[in-house]
């Protein structure tokens, strides 16, 4: 329970994540975000209006998944680090999962890392495939992650192999 | 003697959107802080804020006090003095600031404070171990001066500033061993917990330290579980190694100059201790004495810039100056606190505002 804990539950999450279907399409933005707080730059960042607009501040984020093209420009603007993009159509097998980062080193490209999950536990490896990290996003990197299908709603974080 | 429209005490958030309103006005004024920079906590806050577009959401809170700090250095209406304490404030109107070794008495037409907050203690057997800090000592450790505090730490308090502290330490290199809540819930932002939890720090809500162990300096903690009634439950506990402690069990408004100055003090817990009582314009119970920030109650950056800016706006309306807008900004400003203090999260704040007002 995440106020116990701060691990959500998978009822918690069964209310933020896409439909099959959508996912099936490609890249889509998922707002882990499960609190009333007062905060809303990720509506203010989404230039496709795919996040809907915050009548009152402390309402949660709602994507509008059928706007969304999963480009990532919310991602480094939420100062809970709390949405990812996920692209269930990377490979076959692998799905694609964004993580906005802000530790060092930043891995590179081709890397294999140890991929974690929201509560801390490794849960596999996955491989690097993109590290973004432009003036804009102002240092918080985004990570492309291949990672098994399987794994794609678990993964949340990563480890550089060699860094604790 | 100098003479000044506004003096300001304190150059955090609050004091400096204090500043930038009242000189924007018109007034001159005078802005004192004891610390050689200005920025006040903002300087360590190098992870971004919450909040909305108008309060620079998103930005990071070093990003902030940078831009704060440059408009006030830039504006001539403002005069800065960094490394100046002051001292009191007398019943004949003069503030005394002691600066550079020397005591300089000035008096203000108005003054405001916005002295921020300091941390609360914890008591516990061998909390006087070297090693064991406040979570803002630690911040100050590793964000201002790039100084490891120690190997690994135990984090003691889940609100916003423990866990934020965690994550800053984590991205410092520095591992955390836990964080441990004695209430049953998690105070911080969901989303900052989460973050620290999926970096491999659990969090344990009802668990408090029972004692810090070591010789010379820390080397662990006895932490044990807590029942419904707060007791701890015999058999639970468990023995964390760690060579810091940090201590994030809240702030306290910090009020010394209020009190001496007369003003009317009320104890809020709510707000994080003692807060002067102060009317909708932020002025307290001596007429003159305006008040904004953490000072008038422990509360976010967010809302120490909006109460700066009340302040310093009524400070100045209140000397005479005005403008076109003054009536609209004023609202405005109020608008804004309303819309932050309005949630689930400001719960406690509105409750402990309403005990407040004069
Ligand atoms: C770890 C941490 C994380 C935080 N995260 C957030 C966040 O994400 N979002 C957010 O909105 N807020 C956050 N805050 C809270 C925010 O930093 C404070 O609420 C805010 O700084 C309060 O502003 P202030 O101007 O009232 O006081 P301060 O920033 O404390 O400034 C007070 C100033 O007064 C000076 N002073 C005090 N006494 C005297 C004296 N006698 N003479 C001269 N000068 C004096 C001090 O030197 C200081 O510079 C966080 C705080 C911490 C510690
Ligand atoms: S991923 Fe892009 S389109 Fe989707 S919500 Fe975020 S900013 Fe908007
Ligand atoms: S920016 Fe992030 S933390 Fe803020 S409301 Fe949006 S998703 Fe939640």
């Amino acid at each position: 329970m995440l106020a116990q804990n701060g691990i959500p539950t998978p009822a918690d999450l069964a209310g933020v994540l896409p439909p099959a279907d959508r996912l099936a399409q490609g890249p889509v933005a998922i707002a882990e975000c499960y609190q009333n707080i007062p905060c809303d730059p990720c509506y203010h960042s989404c230039k496709q209006g795919a996040i809907r607009e915050f009548i009152d501040i402390n309402e949660r984020p709602q994507v509008d998944f059928e706007k969304c093209n999963g480009c990532g420009t919310c991602m480094s603007r939420c100062p809970g680090l709390a949405i990812f993009v996920v692209d269930a159509t990377y490979s076959d097998s692998e799905a694609l999962v964004k993580i906005p980062y802000e530790f060092l080193p930043l891995p590179e490209a081709g890397e294999t890392v140890t991929a974690i999950n929201r509560a801390g536990q490794a849960v596999g490896e996955a491989k690097v495939i993109r590290v973004q990290n432009t003036r804009v996003q102002d240092r918080t990197a985004i990570v492309w992650l291949a990672v098994p299908k399987e794994l794609m709603m678990e993964v949340r974080h990563f480890n550089v192999k060699g860094v604790r | 003697m100098k003479h000044r429209e506004i003096a300001i005490i304190g150059g955090g958030p609050a004091g400096l959107a204090a500043a930038l309103r009242a000189a924007n006005l018109g007034a001159r004024v005078l802005l004192i802080d004891r610390s050689d920079y200005l920025g006040g906590q903002l300087i360590k806050q190098t992870h971004r804020f919450f909040g909305s577009k108008e309060q620079r959401a998103s930005e990071r809170g070093i990003d902030i006090a940078r831009e704060l700090a440059a408009g006030v250095t830039a504006n001539e209406k403002i005069q800065v003095m960094t490394e100046a304490t002051a001292l009191g404030y007398y019943e004949d109107g003069v503030l005394l600031v002691e600066h550079h070794n020397k005591i300089t008495a000035v008096k203000p037409d108005r003054l405001i404070i916005a002295t921020g907050g300091a941390e609360k203690n914890l008591m516990f057997p061998n909390n006087d171990l070297p090693g064991i800090y406040g979570a803002g000592a630690v911040q100050t450790l590793v964000n201002v001066f790039g100084v490891k505090p120690g190997k690994k730490v135990l984090m003691v308090g889940a609100g916003n500033i423990g866990v934020i502290v965690s994550y800053q330490l984590l991205q410092a290199g520095v591992e955390v061993a836990a964080i441990i809540e004695a209430a049953p819930r998690i105070g911080a932002y969901w989303v900052h917990a989460a973050k620290v939890v999926r970096a491999g720090v659990p969090i344990y809500t009802r668990h408090t330290i029972k004692r810090a162990y070591g010789e010379q300096e820390v080397s662990g903690a006895t932490i044990v579980q807590l029942d419904e009634n707060l007791q701890p439950v015999p058999g639970t506990e468990k023995d964390i190694d760690a060579d810091v402690i940090c201590l994030s069990v809240g702030l306290t408004p910090l009020t010394e100059l209020l009190w001496q100055a007369g003003c009317q003090m009320i104890f809020v817990p709510e707000l994080g201790g003692n807060v002067p009582l102060r009317n909708e314009f932020l002025e307290t119970s001596v007429p003159g004495i305006y008040v904004a920030g953490d000072v008038a109650g422990i509360e976010e950056a967010s809302a120490a810039m909006m109460e700066g800016a009340l302040a310093g706006l009524n400070a100045a309306a209140s000397l005479g100056y005005t403008s076109e807008s003054l009536a609209s900004d004023r609202k405005n400003v109020l608008a804004q606190l309303a819309g932050l203090r309005s949630g689930p999260v400001g719960e406690k704040i509105r409750k402990g505002l309403a005990q407040a007002m004069l």
